[in-house]
Protein backbone atom coordinates (compact mmCIF):
# COMPACT_ATOMS: atom_id res chain seq x y z
CA UNK A 1 0.00 0.00 0.00
CA UNK A 2 1.49 3.62 -1.04
CA UNK A 3 1.96 6.01 1.55
CA UNK A 4 -1.21 8.54 1.64
CA UNK A 5 -0.94 11.58 -0.14
CA UNK A 6 -0.11 14.60 1.52
CA UNK A 7 -2.78 16.47 2.86
CA UNK A 8 -3.88 20.16 3.70
CA UNK A 9 -6.67 19.47 5.42
CA UNK A 10 -8.98 17.20 6.34
CA UNK A 11 -13.00 16.73 6.84
CA UNK A 12 -14.99 14.33 9.32
CA UNK A 13 -17.91 13.26 7.84
CA UNK A 14 -18.40 10.12 9.93
CA UNK A 15 -22.29 9.21 10.51
CA UNK A 16 -23.62 11.77 7.87
CA UNK A 17 -25.45 10.07 5.25
CA UNK A 18 -26.30 10.89 1.06
CA UNK A 19 -25.67 14.15 0.35
CA UNK A 20 -23.97 15.34 3.02
CA UNK A 21 -20.52 13.46 2.54
CA UNK A 22 -20.34 14.99 -1.20
CA UNK A 23 -21.65 18.37 -0.55
CA UNK A 24 -19.48 19.32 2.38
CA UNK A 25 -16.53 17.68 0.32
CA UNK A 26 -17.59 21.03 -1.98
CA UNK A 27 -17.77 23.41 0.61
CA UNK A 28 -14.35 22.56 2.14
CA UNK A 29 -13.26 22.65 -1.51
CA UNK A 30 -14.08 25.58 -1.93
CA UNK A 31 -12.51 26.96 1.01
CA UNK A 32 -9.20 25.76 0.24
CA UNK A 33 -6.78 26.97 -2.23
CA UNK A 34 -5.52 25.57 -5.55
CA UNK A 35 -3.20 22.63 -5.23
CA UNK A 36 -4.56 22.10 -1.69
CA UNK A 37 -5.54 18.18 -0.88
CA UNK A 38 -8.40 17.79 1.22
CA UNK A 39 -8.72 14.17 3.04
CA UNK A 40 -12.55 13.16 3.62
CA UNK A 41 -13.31 10.58 6.18
CA UNK A 42 -17.15 9.13 5.58
CA UNK A 43 -18.79 5.74 7.38
CA UNK A 44 -21.57 6.03 3.99
CA UNK A 45 -20.80 3.35 1.52
CA UNK A 46 -22.65 5.67 -0.74
CA UNK A 47 -19.92 7.93 -0.65
CA UNK A 48 -17.21 6.31 -2.48
CA UNK A 49 -19.10 5.78 -6.21
CA UNK A 50 -20.50 9.32 -5.05
CA UNK A 51 -17.21 11.34 -3.97
CA UNK A 52 -15.98 9.77 -7.39
CA UNK A 53 -19.03 10.77 -9.36
CA UNK A 54 -18.60 14.57 -8.29
CA UNK A 55 -15.02 14.60 -8.88
CA UNK A 56 -15.44 13.53 -12.13
CA UNK A 57 -18.13 15.17 -12.40
CA UNK A 58 -16.76 18.77 -11.41
CA UNK A 59 -14.49 21.11 -12.63
CA UNK A 60 -11.00 22.12 -11.08
CA UNK A 61 -11.20 19.01 -8.66
CA UNK A 62 -9.21 15.53 -9.41
CA UNK A 63 -9.69 12.36 -7.02
CA UNK A 64 -6.26 11.28 -6.13
CA UNK A 65 -7.16 8.11 -3.98
CA UNK A 66 -9.89 6.27 -1.84
CA UNK A 67 -9.44 3.81 0.68
CA UNK A 68 -10.80 1.80 2.88
CA UNK A 69 -9.87 1.30 6.62
CA UNK A 70 -11.19 -0.01 10.14
CA UNK A 71 -11.06 1.84 12.85
CA UNK A 72 -12.34 1.12 16.44
CA UNK A 73 -14.67 -1.66 14.88
CA UNK A 74 -16.26 0.56 12.21
CA UNK A 75 -15.94 0.90 8.17
CA UNK A 76 -13.65 4.21 7.26
CA UNK A 77 -14.23 5.35 3.86
CA UNK A 78 -10.95 7.61 2.62
CA UNK A 79 -11.12 10.46 -0.10
CA UNK A 80 -8.32 12.57 -1.21
CA UNK A 81 -9.42 15.32 -2.93
CA UNK A 82 -6.65 17.90 -4.76
CA UNK A 83 -8.14 21.34 -6.16
CA UNK A 84 -6.37 22.15 -9.10
CA UNK A 85 -8.03 25.24 -9.94
CA UNK B 1 -21.15 33.59 -72.08
CA UNK B 2 -21.03 29.92 -70.45
CA UNK B 3 -22.04 28.75 -67.11
CA UNK B 4 -18.45 27.84 -65.73
CA UNK B 5 -16.74 31.05 -66.94
CA UNK B 6 -15.46 32.52 -63.53
CA UNK B 7 -17.42 35.97 -63.13
CA UNK B 8 -15.76 38.63 -63.35
CA UNK B 9 -14.58 40.58 -60.49
CA UNK B 10 -17.00 43.56 -61.35
CA UNK B 11 -19.52 41.20 -61.24
CA UNK B 12 -18.94 40.69 -57.62
CA UNK B 13 -20.42 42.75 -55.25
CA UNK B 14 -17.66 42.49 -52.95
CA UNK B 15 -18.16 45.05 -50.27
CA UNK B 16 -21.53 43.09 -49.78
CA UNK B 17 -19.44 39.64 -49.60
CA UNK B 18 -17.00 41.01 -47.02
CA UNK B 19 -19.89 42.65 -44.88
CA UNK B 20 -21.47 39.11 -45.14
CA UNK B 21 -18.68 37.14 -44.30
CA UNK B 22 -18.24 39.75 -40.88
CA UNK B 23 -21.92 38.89 -39.86
CA UNK B 24 -20.67 35.60 -40.36
CA UNK B 25 -17.87 35.57 -37.98
CA UNK B 26 -19.59 37.22 -35.41
CA UNK B 27 -22.39 34.61 -35.36
CA UNK B 28 -19.66 31.98 -35.09
CA UNK B 29 -18.34 34.25 -32.36
CA UNK B 30 -21.77 34.00 -30.48
CA UNK B 31 -22.42 30.87 -30.63
CA UNK B 32 -18.71 29.88 -29.88
CA UNK B 33 -19.08 31.92 -26.66
CA UNK B 34 -22.79 30.49 -25.70
CA UNK B 35 -21.45 26.58 -26.33
CA UNK B 36 -17.99 27.38 -24.09
CA UNK B 37 -20.18 27.78 -21.23
CA UNK B 38 -20.45 24.52 -20.52
CA UNK B 39 -22.31 24.51 -17.11
CA UNK B 40 -25.38 22.45 -16.54
CA UNK B 41 -28.30 23.79 -15.53
CA UNK B 42 -31.36 21.86 -13.69
CA UNK B 43 -34.82 23.13 -12.84
CA UNK B 44 -37.20 21.28 -10.59
CA UNK B 45 -40.91 21.54 -9.96
CA UNK B 46 -41.45 20.42 -6.47
CA UNK B 47 -44.98 19.62 -5.82
CA UNK B 48 -45.24 17.36 -2.26
CA UNK B 49 -45.07 18.22 1.26
CA UNK B 50 -44.79 15.51 3.64
CA UNK B 51 -41.74 14.37 4.88
CA UNK B 52 -40.26 11.56 2.74
CA UNK B 53 -41.14 13.76 -0.63
CA UNK B 54 -39.39 16.45 0.81
CA UNK B 55 -36.22 14.93 0.69
CA UNK B 56 -35.61 14.06 -3.74
CA UNK B 57 -35.57 17.70 -4.78
CA UNK B 58 -33.97 18.88 -1.72
CA UNK B 59 -31.34 15.72 -1.80
CA UNK B 60 -30.87 16.43 -5.96
CA UNK B 61 -30.11 19.97 -5.53
CA UNK B 62 -27.81 20.19 -3.03
CA UNK B 63 -25.65 17.93 -5.29
CA UNK B 64 -26.27 19.48 -8.25
CA UNK B 65 -25.16 22.78 -6.59
CA UNK B 66 -22.19 20.99 -5.30
CA UNK B 67 -21.51 19.86 -8.95
CA UNK B 68 -21.35 23.43 -9.36
CA UNK B 69 -24.31 23.01 -11.72
CA UNK B 70 -27.44 26.56 -11.94
CA UNK B 71 -29.90 24.89 -10.18
CA UNK B 72 -33.76 26.32 -9.48
CA UNK B 73 -36.31 24.66 -7.76
CA UNK B 74 -39.75 25.83 -8.09
CA UNK B 75 -41.90 24.81 -5.24
CA UNK B 76 -45.71 24.77 -5.74
CA UNK B 77 -48.73 23.58 -3.88
CA UNK B 78 -47.46 21.25 -0.77
CA UNK B 79 -44.10 21.73 -2.21
CA UNK B 80 -44.80 25.09 -0.70
CA UNK B 81 -44.26 23.85 3.20
CA UNK B 82 -40.96 22.80 2.29
CA UNK B 83 -40.08 26.29 2.27
CA UNK B 84 -42.24 27.78 5.24
CA UNK B 85 -39.89 28.06 8.23
CA UNK B 86 -42.66 26.57 10.37
CA UNK B 87 -44.62 23.98 8.45
CA UNK B 88 -41.12 22.66 7.29
CA UNK B 89 -40.39 21.69 11.08
CA UNK B 90 -43.90 19.71 10.71
CA UNK B 91 -43.83 17.69 7.82
CA UNK B 92 -45.60 13.98 8.31
CA UNK B 93 -45.89 11.32 6.56
CA UNK B 94 -48.53 8.84 6.10
CA UNK B 95 -48.24 4.55 5.83
CA UNK B 96 -52.07 5.11 4.41
CA UNK B 97 -52.09 3.58 0.78
CA UNK B 98 -48.23 3.47 0.90
CA UNK B 99 -47.28 -0.48 0.17
CA UNK B 100 -43.75 0.31 1.12
CA UNK B 101 -44.42 0.91 5.05
CA UNK B 102 -46.06 -2.90 5.09
CA UNK B 103 -49.25 -1.59 7.13
CA UNK B 104 -52.98 -2.40 6.03
CA UNK B 105 -54.52 0.44 5.20
CA UNK B 106 -57.55 -0.86 7.39
CA UNK B 107 -54.88 -0.30 10.19
CA UNK B 108 -53.31 2.76 8.87
CA UNK B 109 -56.57 4.83 8.56
CA UNK B 110 -56.98 4.88 12.39
CA UNK B 111 -56.04 8.28 13.80
CA UNK B 112 -52.77 8.92 15.08
CA UNK B 113 -50.99 6.57 12.72
CA UNK B 114 -49.87 9.14 10.08
CA UNK B 115 -47.92 10.82 13.63
CA UNK B 116 -46.81 7.38 14.05
CA UNK B 117 -45.55 6.29 10.88
CA UNK B 118 -43.54 9.68 11.06
CA UNK B 119 -41.95 9.56 14.55
CA UNK B 120 -40.70 5.89 13.52
CA UNK B 121 -39.45 7.33 10.15
CA UNK B 122 -37.88 10.71 12.19
CA UNK B 123 -36.23 8.00 14.91
CA UNK B 124 -34.69 6.23 11.72
CA UNK B 125 -33.34 9.06 10.31
CA UNK B 126 -31.38 10.41 13.35
CA UNK B 127 -30.29 6.53 13.78
CA UNK B 128 -28.85 6.85 9.47
CA UNK B 129 -27.56 10.12 9.81
CA UNK B 130 -30.01 11.65 7.68
CA UNK B 131 -29.96 15.38 7.66
CA UNK B 132 -33.20 16.89 8.68
CA UNK B 133 -34.70 18.85 5.87
CA UNK B 134 -34.30 22.19 7.55
CA UNK B 135 -30.72 21.57 7.46
CA UNK B 136 -30.74 20.16 3.90
CA UNK B 137 -32.70 23.55 2.70
CA UNK B 138 -30.36 25.91 4.44
CA UNK B 139 -27.29 24.10 3.10
CA UNK B 140 -29.15 24.28 -0.36
CA UNK B 141 -29.24 27.97 -0.30
CA UNK B 142 -25.70 28.63 0.93
CA UNK B 143 -24.77 26.43 -2.54
CA UNK B 144 -26.47 29.19 -4.29
CA UNK B 145 -29.36 26.86 -5.69
CA UNK B 146 -32.12 28.87 -6.66
CA UNK B 147 -35.18 28.09 -4.38
CA UNK B 148 -38.39 29.66 -5.69
CA UNK B 149 -42.08 29.54 -3.86
CA UNK B 150 -45.01 29.72 -6.56
CA UNK B 151 -46.87 33.24 -5.99
CA UNK B 152 -49.89 31.52 -6.85
CA UNK B 153 -50.03 28.83 -4.16
CA UNK B 154 -48.59 31.23 -1.50
CA UNK B 155 -52.03 33.10 -2.18
CA UNK B 156 -53.88 30.26 -1.69
CA UNK B 157 -52.30 28.88 1.34
CA UNK B 158 -52.32 32.34 2.81
CA UNK B 159 -48.69 32.02 3.74
CA UNK B 160 -46.43 35.09 4.03
CA UNK B 161 -43.37 36.31 2.40
CA UNK B 162 -41.54 36.33 5.68
CA UNK B 163 -42.89 33.06 6.54
CA UNK B 164 -40.44 31.46 4.12
CA UNK B 165 -36.26 30.97 4.88
CA UNK B 166 -34.27 33.81 4.13
CA UNK B 167 -32.97 33.84 0.78
CA UNK B 168 -36.23 31.72 -1.10
CA UNK B 169 -37.45 33.75 -3.56
CA UNK B 170 -40.89 34.83 -3.56
CA UNK B 171 -43.66 36.67 -6.23
CA UNK B 172 -42.66 33.80 -8.63
CA UNK B 173 -45.24 31.94 -11.87
CA UNK B 174 -45.24 29.41 -13.88
CA UNK B 175 -44.08 31.08 -16.70
CA UNK B 176 -40.58 32.27 -15.04
CA UNK B 177 -40.60 28.27 -14.45
CA UNK B 178 -41.06 27.22 -17.73
CA UNK B 179 -38.35 30.08 -19.09
CA UNK B 180 -36.28 28.35 -16.53
CA UNK B 181 -36.98 24.86 -17.54
CA UNK B 182 -36.84 25.60 -21.73
CA UNK B 183 -33.12 27.02 -20.73
CA UNK B 184 -32.56 24.01 -18.60
CA UNK B 185 -30.53 20.83 -19.40
CA UNK B 186 -32.58 18.50 -16.84
CA UNK B 187 -35.70 19.21 -16.09
CA UNK B 188 -37.53 17.39 -13.61
CA UNK B 189 -41.27 17.23 -11.74
CA UNK B 190 -41.11 15.92 -8.40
Amino acid sequence: MSAEPETTETLDVKGLSCPMPVVKTKQAIDALEEGDVLEVLATDSGSVSDVRGWADTTAGVELLDQRETTQGGETVYQHYVRKTT
Amino acid sequence: MSTDTPPQTSDVDVAALVSRLEEVEEEVAAIRDDTADDRKKMTMIATKGSLDMAYPPLILASTAAAFDWDVTVFFTFWGLDILHEEKSKKLKMTPLGNPSMGMPNLLAAIPGMDSMATRMMERKMTDQGTASIQELLELTLDLGAELQACQMTADLMDYDDDEFYEGVTTGVGAASALAEMGDSDIQLLI
